[in-house]
């Protein structure tokens, strides 16, 4: 009985953070902010998740499996949100009209992808 | 209340909701960069909803789908990013 209320629990927070990650998916103005919404959020509801289903089989296998799941699911996040955000960036699309600034203008080559600290001199020295 | 009706009336009609509202933004998404992390976020969501049955339907055989479903929907994501930065532009 207390092993059910704990999952009833541990499942509605779960089920409540990939819904809270659904709406901000839908509602972000701008592709980068999808991004940040969709790994935070989707990320944590997701293994609260395996955590109500590990608790609830409560068996040595089913939680090492749900360890292994969590595990590459943290790993593998980042990773796939960094690399998205970084293409979506090259291949030129817009930042928010009322986003604030923008550090990477002018700092990336176009062509060989390469990642300057000066903004305007290097770049022309690139483009040359 | 049991947690079998709880999971099955309340737990699962969220995910549905959420599974409806990401879908809107992957059908109706502006850039193609959209599309991408909508089809990932479904995944994601999708292997949620499998743990979530193997706990309704009392059978953790399914975890093992949830695990190589969280698997394709990395490997996915990196090739379709791969290809969207070696895509010529026009």
């Amino acid at each position: 009985m207390i092993i059910d209320t704990i999952v009833g629990i541990v499942a509605t927070l779960g089920a409540l953070f990939v819904l809270f990650a659904a709406i901000g998916f839908v509602r972000m103005p701008d592709t980068y902010l999808r991004i940040s919404v969709t790994t935070k959020a989707a990320t944590l509801g997701i293994g609260l998740l395996m955590v109500a289903t590990a608790i609830y089989f409560d068996e040595i296998s089913i939680t090492t499996k749900v360890l292994a799941i969590i595990l590459f699911l943290f790993l593998t996040a980042p990773v796939s949100a960094h690399l998205i955000g970084r293409a979506s960036y090259f291949i030129g699309i817009e930042l928010w009209d009322k986003s604030v600034m923008d550090d990477l203008k002018g700092r990336y080559n176009k062509i060989t992808h390469r990642l300057n600290s000066e903004s305007d001199k290097n770049n022309q020295e690139f483009e040359d | 209340m049991t947690i079998n009706e709880y999971i099955e009336f309340i737990i699962l009609p969220i995910l549905g909701v959420s599974i409806v509202l990401v879908g809107f933004r992957f059908l109706m998404g502006p850039t193609i960069a959209d599309r991408i992390i909508a089809l990932d976020l479904l995944i994601t969501i999708g292997s949620g909803i499998i743990c979530i049955y193997s706990l309704f339907a009392n059978e953790p055989v399914l975890l093992d789908v949830a695990m190589i479903l969280a698997l394709i929907a990395f490997l996915s994501t990196v090739a379709f990013s791969y290809y969207l930065k070696k895509r010529k532009k026009k």
